[in-house]
């Protein structure tokens, strides 16, 4: 059957199952709209600025094991979506992203709502393409969705000249795709992973650290399994938190610049570390130099070779897709004969505990001011832990990482890579298109939460009942840290005058607003937000202690065993 | 050290600016760069020259082969291999200089092309110590103009670069 490429878009889209795609019509998209407009089965979500829609399609992704879908138009549509494909970028989230170009006789010509889409993006996507001809719309898209989600998952765009969508081709959906420059490593190398377990069996002092690799390729339940059966302490970064349950014994918390004490001694201090789908990142190692001065063997798993050996040098590197490495590390481990170093595990166990014991996390809460940190505990409490959290960048999302515990994955959703503020609200929306039935709350700062307040007519329009903790300290908190840290006080541009009413605000756009200014007050307007307004959209503007500030720190540079506790100031 | 990567990518638009946007955005180095459609009209080849320490040539080859549109990169300069580069001289010739021009060319066996009353265009292929000899060779101030193509690089023997 002949179709129109507006068409082809809107059947392939049907055929990859999308339920959902967060968009902004323009001049270019207009044939493709129309197409939206005559079906029912893909419900088209309109944000109120195109970041808005990656985020949210990214978060979706994040939330579920669905790929995420955005589409925004030419020129400003694309420069304004930019940010949020980096963020995908950054933290490896599948996502497809189509965008429309002017008509392909315009290309080059500096046409109205031109720009080098492919050009701009090239350097923040897995992969992009440009349709020159009708006739490979169907082939291409149906790359776009394979690409995203194999290998290391990433964001993929398809970018679509207007009069493509014009023309007619016959249509026919590829159920395969092959291609000859493209093909993943799956399975782990069996020799690598039995030099491996050996290591590991052989180990005094393990720790495995693991990332956002686990979660994304689904593989918690069998990080849980491995760990329980080789009984060593775990650790994860930012992006790897609810691989692992939070509240068992055996996990020491996140690690890195703003990590547990235990999680970074313990870490500074194996002989035998245990990587799995996470990239030593300068916030999670800090200076590589530092890291590897103890003697140890890393063990590092993951599917993107690029990211092993990068930053740090690793003994024993396993490149594979981490549940499928896992699954013959549990079966190799099942049938070997050796058994872990129980008397040096237990050592190595009494170690951590005294590091433990110091309780870093620990805060005053007093009768007068809030603190941040009071907060998210009474958040995790009302919520019994099973939300869904969206956090924007800064104190309160470090707060939300160190103070929720996670103890499922694809619940905690934040940019870890890119770190993008504006990431909170529109990620809170795509999680509760993807998780239609769960709470969802979005931890984030007044100066975070700014930076895409324009999505609270989205949440309106959709009727999203998210919950908005807002930490506000009146100060942007993190670069307040860190002038006061490192820069004398100095508080340059961090204070945020003529903050608006936030509780106004809200109700503004229609939603249910809230002050919270006394300690007592924050655990009864929580539970009120939760059950009373559980169908509302709920804006707790928290007025918090400016003077808040996140503890452990590792400052930039430094070694991990080198941190600022607040007990030191 | 200096390494030659040979590279194998889908003959697309825009293939090009992938590869010489990895190298700038990671700051990787680029002596040179040549690249030409092979006997596969599908397929084009790739010869970069760049300098790096192994762990940055490792992660260089790491990051190419994560291209989509890459189908294989291979290091020549890990094994036997020949490279060669092609300059295109033009230099003054006139006088005395004429009949010394002629001699440093047949000594270097490079092959005057294009011939005017008062300049030479010799051609000249070779690895790049050659190259440089040779123009290391003629007096600077009567070099016109030169153009040069870069490596290009093929493994000896029964080391084959193909699909």
């Amino acid at each position: 059957m002949q179709l129109t490429g507006a068409e082809i878009v809107i059947r392939c889209l049907q055929e990859e199952k999308v339920e959902h795609v967060f968009g902004y019509p323009g001049g270019s998209v207009l044939f493709i709209y129309d197409e939206f407009f005559k079906q029912d089965q893909i419900k088209h979500i309109l944000v109120r600025h195109e970041q808005g829609a990656v985020h949210a399609a990214d978060a979706y992704s994040r939330s579920s094991n669905k790929i995420g879908v955005c589409m925004v138009t030419s020129g400003p549509g694309v420069t304004n979506a930019v940010t949020g494909i980096a963020t995908a970028y950054m933290d490896s989230i599948p996502m497809v992203v189509l965008t429309g170009q002017v008509p392909t006789a315009y290309i080059g010509q500096d046409a109205f709502q031109e720009a080098d889409t492919v050009g701009i993006t090239r350097p923040c996507v897995k992969h992009n393409f440009l349709v020159k001809d009708v006739r490979d719309l169907a082939a291409t898209i149906k790359k776009a969705f394979y690409l995203a989600k194999t290998g290391r998952p990433g964001p993929v765009l398809v970018d679509i000249p207007k009069d493509i969508t014009a023309q007619k081709c016959e249509f026919q959906y590829p159920k395969t795709i092959s291609m000859r420059s493209y093909n993943p490593v799956v399975k782990g190398h069996a020799g690598q992973i039995k030099k491996a377990l050996q290591i590991l069996l052989e180990a005094k002092r393990p720790i495995i650290y693991t990332g956002g690799g686990v979660i994304l390729s689904d593989s918690a339940d069998k990080l849980t399994k491995l760990t329980r059966a080789l009984e060593f302490p775990i650790t994860q970064t930012l992006m790897g938190l609810g691989g692992y349950p939070a509240t068992d014994r055996q996990f020491l918390g996140m690690l890195g610049m703003h990590g547990t004490y235990e999680a970074n001694m313990a870490m500074q201090h194996a002989d035998v570390v245990l990587a799995i789908g996470a990239r030593f990142d300068d916030r999670v190692i800090g200076n590589p130099n530092h890291f590897c001065q103890v003697a140890r063997k890393i063990i590092h798993i993951d599917i993107d070779p690029s990211s092993i050996s990068k930053r740090v040098k690793v003994d024993v590197p396993i490149v594979g897709n981490v549940p499928d490495v896992l699954d013959e590390m549990l079966k190799q481990l099942d049938a070997a004969e050796a058994k872990p170093d129980s008397k040096a595990l237990a050592a190595w166990w009494k170690e951590i505990e005294g590091w433990r014991s110091r309780n870093c996390l620990k805060y005053k809460q007093g009768k007068e001011v809030i603190t941040p940190q009071y907060v998210v505990q009474k958040l995790y409490e009302v919520t019994g832990g099973d939300a869904f959290i969206t956090s924007d960048v800064g104190q309160h999302q470090m707060f939300a990482a160190q103070f929720y515990k996670f103890d499922k994955p694809r619940r905690w959703i934040n940019s870890g890579g890119l770190g993008t503020m504006g990431f909170g609200l529109p990620a809170a929306m795509g999680t509760r298109f993807a998780n239609p039935k769960s709470p969802v709350a979005c931890v984030t700062g007044e100066g975070s939460i700014q930076m895409c307040i324009q999505e609270l007519s989205t949440c309106k329009q959709y009727r999203l009942p998210i919950k908005i903790i807002n930490l506000n300290n009146g100060y942007l908190g993190m670069v307040r840290q860190w002038q006061e840290m490192f820069h004398g006080n100095r508080y340059s541009e961090s204070y945020v005058d003529a903050l608006p009413d936030f509780v106004k605000l809200a109700e503004a756009y229609g939603h249910v607003g809230m002050r919270i200014e006394k300690p007592a007050d924050v655990e009864p307007a929580l539970r009120e937000a939760f059950t009373k307004h559980k169908s509302d959209l709920v804006f707790m503007d928290f007025i918090i202690d400016p003077k808040a500030n996140v503890f452990p720190m590792v400052a930039a540079g430094k070694g991990l065993s080198e941190m600022i506790l607040a007990e030191d100031l | 050290m200096r390494h030659i990567i040979s590279i194998l990518i889908e003959n697309e638009s825009g293939a090009l600016s992938r590869v010489s946007g990895l190298f700038s955005a990671r700051g990787y180095n680029i002596e040179s760069l040549t690249v030409a459609p092979t006997e596969d009209a599908s397929l084009s080849r790739m010869t970069i020259v760049s300098i790096g320490s192994d762990d940055i040539i490792e992660q260089i080859t790491k990051q190419l082969n994560k291209l989509i549109d890459i189908v294989k990169v291979v290091d020549l300069s890990e094994a036997a291999h020949i490279e060669r580069e092609l300059v295109l001289v033009k230099v003054r010739a006139t006088g005395k200089d004429r009949e010394e021009m002629k001699r440093v060319a047949d000594i270097f066996r490079g092959r005057i092309i294009d011939v005017t009353e008062s300049s030479y265009v010799i051609e000249l292929t070779g690895n790049t110590a050659k190259v440089d000899a040779f123009l290391d060779a003629i007096d600077r101030s009567l070099i016109l103009e030169t153009v040069r193509t870069g490596v290009c690089g093929i493994g000896r023997g029964d080391r084959i670069l193909r699909v």
